[in-house]
């Protein structure tokens, strides 16, 4: 039917997580540091679709429904920490909560 | 359909690379929505016309929203895109994105090199997703149900903002 190999898709998995880990290590702003986690785990779930259609299985579709929810949760929780920590410091640097006081 | 496959690639790499060089975060999230519908047409060209539908939904739809909705909530003005500027020199960022090029191009030479069976193609459709998600899934399927209410939860406890204890009048003598 189509020609999609599996080196093709993990690569482009590949790509966009060396991309977002590239973000995480380079950005001080929290937000842009969640947007980054957030493109990292949508690669993930790339990578098990690709290989779902490679041995033409459902259960990389399970999996990416599983970090799908993963990453729901995970948004909701980060960007309520996100709030308190600008109530508290009113900063998005990350650096300034480096310290734990309490 | 490969042609397309390839095409959706490219797109969704640009608008990644867009995101994460961009120093206004309104932009990086429109940037971010291209991402997710161009890797929701990869999804549709490799055969999980399901998660395509989700990625949109869930992805470009509830998740970007969210973060829209907290950026509104910080009202963060032109300010924080010339502290972004500040923060975001190449010196900073050259060294990391080497570093991460070198794995990427170690990952590039495992998936060229191995030699993998040869591809049979066949559309997974919604029904056997779920067939697998209620049958051997079904432990998953619940345990992503707790993780979602600990979601909630957790959200709601951290997002609540504290009781003020002082009276605003003695609030206004402690100011002076």
């Amino acid at each position: 039917m189509n020609g999609v190999t599996l080196e093709a898709g993990l690569l482009l998995a590949a790509i966009l997580f060396i991309l977002g880990l590239i973000s995480v290590l380079i950005r001080r702003n929290i937000i842009f540091m969640l947007i980054s986690v957030e493109i990292m785990l949508n690669a993930a779930g790339l990578a098990f679709i690709v290989a779902g259609m490679h041995w033409a299985q459902p259960d990389g579709q399970v999996m990416f429904i599983f970090i799908l929810t993963m990453a729901a949760a995970e948004v909701s929780v980060g960007l309520a920490l996100i709030l308190q920590l600008y109530h508290q410091l009113k900063t998005l640097d990350s650096d300034a909560a480096s310290r734990m006081k309490g | 359909m490969e042609l397309t496959f390839y095409i959706a690639a490219a797109v969704a790499i640009l608008a990644t690379i867009m995101v994460i060089t961009r120093y206004n975060m309104i932009h990086a999230l429109l940037y971010l929505v291209v991402s997710f519908l161009a890797i929701s047409v990869v999804f549709f060209t490799l055969g999980a016309p399901f998660m395509a539908a989700l990625e949109i939904i869930i992805y470009a739809g509830a998740i970007v929203v969210l973060i829209i909705f907290v950026i509104m909530m910080l009202n963060l003005n032109a300010d924080s895109v010339k502290t972004e500027e500040e923060w975001l020199k190449p010196r900073i960022w050259v060294g990391p994105a080497i570093l991460s090029l070198v794995l990427l191009a170690e990952l590039i030479y495992i998936f060229t090199a191995s030699d993998m069976p040869a591809s049979t193609v066949a559309a997974v459709d919604a029904r056997e997703v779920g067939i697998a998600l209620y049958g051997p899934y079904m432990l998953g399927v619940q345990l992503c149900g707790m993780l979602l209410m600990a979601g909630i939860v957790g959200a709601y406890h951290l997002g609540r903002q504290k009781k003020k204890v002082i009276h605003r009048f003695l609030e206004k003598e402690a100011a002076q």
